[in-house]
């Protein structure tokens, strides 16, 4: 089985984020896990930042779950954790899902403090509210709680 | 939550008795207006602890606890490791051994006022606070080691602190039994370059005044007088922590599966303590403790260096540094007899009361600190440990004002800086780096912080010495 999106993820916003007490919930929605898992990120990233950032650096990641659920989580948090040791944002994303494999590229940035005005840091996406799903209308959706 | 789910035992005493699968009951401490503002999750979250293995006596819910994930936040647990107790990295949560330290400085408001905007900003360029903000420290291979090993010994050795801090540091400055071993390649990496940063979100450092004395002795013993200003630093064990976090709780889904734990959430992820996992996690999460406890000291640090400038002849003594994302092994009176439990608190603090054995002598007479963060317009309170703690939540109390409304509604509700103005315009000085940060930590999205001490104070947790007011607040 392959599934990826046809095109990288700027200007289409099919994201949202929800409310949870202390954190954040994320929400990518998608033709396929893979475009969800994109948006999704790029939800990911609005936490931090409302700025634009400019897809000047591709960085490559790979993970690898046990199934679609635990791979979003994995995938949020390789993401992380290329922010936190690049120091960098991302604005792009291009998502490639093989069986229990996910092949990422995240286009972005060194963070620039004054332009990007970043509100708060993502420590680690959580396993609460977790759900990847076909929804009745044929889209994916990939959701999950973020730890701020 | 409808107060009607629960059996009121009294004013801030209600129970859930154990029902399906749970093994204990939840025992939450709150007044009934905290119940009613707590989300329905509260509950089912710690009603979730409760069907853990090993879980003794009582999975309890402090006064500020609000939906967290796996535990809520503001839950004490504690598991016996002979009655195949278990460790929870999501009972330790993200940030482990995220904590709060006080520092007194011996100036009055009158010493701050002149200098205040001043100091607001030198605290703001000198302190690395949020996201992209650069630390002046590199770890390479040998001292993250060491840093990981020795904690805040590590960095007074360094010359980041003071000798006489480290007896007012919980577990004496080093936590031991840390396993820098067991702490993977990609935590030591995340943490390489963020020594001496504040982080984000709500982690703040605040310069504040003592507005109000509750308990004249134990002030006394504390430091803390009428209008005296002290120094609040809330931050944790940074990216290390976080991955620390991450992997385990990862492994401990797969692991807890094939002990035979039944996960009523994946959050709740856990190893048998006397397990190999469970050990390497413990290791692991022990030398992230020494990572929080070395980061609030080398800021600890930073800020002297601040006060020196402004305030030369000045110093600046360790009142307490306490955390509230932890597993510790305690020694608590359970079922009758004394035994060794590994208490969980996420999202609460160790309240030992008086002449507990850690505590050092001078604070012996009268109970170990216990420093609740509030928010920033709203102000903070200094409590005491008390005697009576141990018997109710394994000597816990709460951690903060907890929140009461998410980020989300708060960025909704208000501008971060009209947030600022109003704040100036009441002698409070905020720094940080997004006007958006400030908004999501708005005061009006937490709950009273006066009404959770109360709370907690009624229920015997801990009793109250100081309010503090805050001053100047940079947030990261």
């Amino acid at each position: 089985m392959t599934m990826s999106s046809a095109l990288p993820t700027e200007q289409r916003r099919k994201w949202e984020h929800f409310p949870h007490d202390a954190d954040v919930g994320l929400r990518g929605w998608g033709a396929t896990p893979a475009e969800a898992f994109e948006q999704a990120a790029c939800a990911l990233m609005a936490v931090v930042t409302q700025a634009e950032v400019n897809p000047k650096i591709a960085v490559r990641l790979k993970c690898q779950a046990p199934d679609l659920e635990l791979l979003f989580v994995e995938w949020l948090n390789a993401i992380i954790y290329e922010m936190a040791v690049r120091n960098m944002l991302f604005g792009r994303f291009l998502v490639r899902i093989e069986n229990d494999r996910l092949e990422g590229t995240l286009w972005g940035e060194p963070v620039d403090v004054e332009r990007h005005a970043p509100a708060c840091e993502p420590k680690g996406a959580t396993y609460t509210a977790l759900r990847v799903a076909k929804d009745t209308d044929g889209r994916w959706s990939a959701a999950c709680i973020v730890d701020v | 939550m409808d107060p009607a789910r629960f059996t009121r035992v009294d004013g801030t005493t209600w129970r859930v008795e154990p029902s399906g699968t749970m093994r204990v009951p939840v025992i939450i401490y709150a007044d009934e207006n905290l119940i009613q503002d707590m989300d329905d999750k509260v509950l089912e979250q710690a009603a979730n602890v409760a069907r853990l293995p090993g879980i003794v006596q009582a999975s309890y819910v402090m006064p500020d606890a609000h939906w967290g994930y796996g535990f809520p936040i503001g839950g004490v647990a504690a598991f016996d490791p002979d009655r195949g107790g278990v460790i929870s990295a999501g009972g330790v949560g993200f940030d482990i051994s995220c904590g709060v330290r006080t520092m007194l400085t011996g100036l009055s408001v009158a010493d701050i006022l002149p200098v205040q905007k001043q100091l607001a900003d030198s605290l703001f360029h000198q302190i690395p606070a949020g996201v992209g903000s650069e630390s002046a420290i590199t770890l390479e291979a040998a001292e993250m080691e060491a840093m990981l090993a020795r904690g805040a010994h590590w960095a007074v050795a360094r010359g980041w602190g003071e000798m006489r801090d480290l007896e007012r540091i919980e577990e004496q400055g080093r936590m031991a039994g840390a396993r820098p071993d067991f702490v993977s390649d990609r935590a030591k990496e995340r943490q390489r370059r963020e020594m001496g940063t504040l982080g984000s979100g709500n982690h703040y450092l605040e310069v504040q005044a003592v507005a109000e004395i509750f308990d004249r002795v134990v002030a006394d013993t504390f430091g803390l007088v009428q209008d005296g200003v002290v120094v609040t630093v809330h931050c944790g064990s940074r990216g290390l922590g976080h991955q620390i976090g991450t992997e385990f709780l990862k492994e401990m889904v797969v692991t807890a599966k094939e002990a035979g734990i039944d996960l009523p959430d994946r959050e709740l992820a856990c190893a048998p303590i006397n397990s190999e996992v469970g050990q390497r996690y413990l290791g692991a999460m022990r030398a992230a403790i020494n990572c929080a406890l070395a980061n609030r000291e080398i800021l600890g640090h930073y800020v002297r260096r601040v006060f020196a400038h402004f305030f030369p002849d000045k110093q600046l003594r360790l009142l307490f540094d306490v955390s509230h994302n932890t597993c510790k092994v305690e020694r608590h009176l359970a079922d009758g007899k004394r035994r060794d439990l590994f208490v969980h608190r996420k999202g609460a603090t160790r309240a030992f009361g008086p002449e507990h054995e850690s505590l050092p002598a001078a604070l012996r007479p009268v109970g170990q600190p216990v420093l609740i963060g509030g928010s920033m317009g709203t102000g903070s309170y200094v409590l005491a440990g008390e005697a009576t703690s141990e018997a109710k939540a394994f000597s816990s109390a709460c951690h903060g004002a907890g929140r009461a409304l998410s980020r989300h509604a708060a960025l909704k509700q208000w501008s971060g800086r009209k947030i600022v103005d109003d704040l100036a315009s009441q002698g409070i000085l905020i720094r940080s780096p997004s006007t958006r940060g400030v908004a999501e930590e708005a005061p009006g999205a937490y709950k009273d912080v006066g009404a959770v001490v109360a709370a907690a104070e009624h229920a015997g947790l801990a009793r109250s010495v100081a309010r503090l007011r805050p001053l100047i607040c940079v947030k990261g």
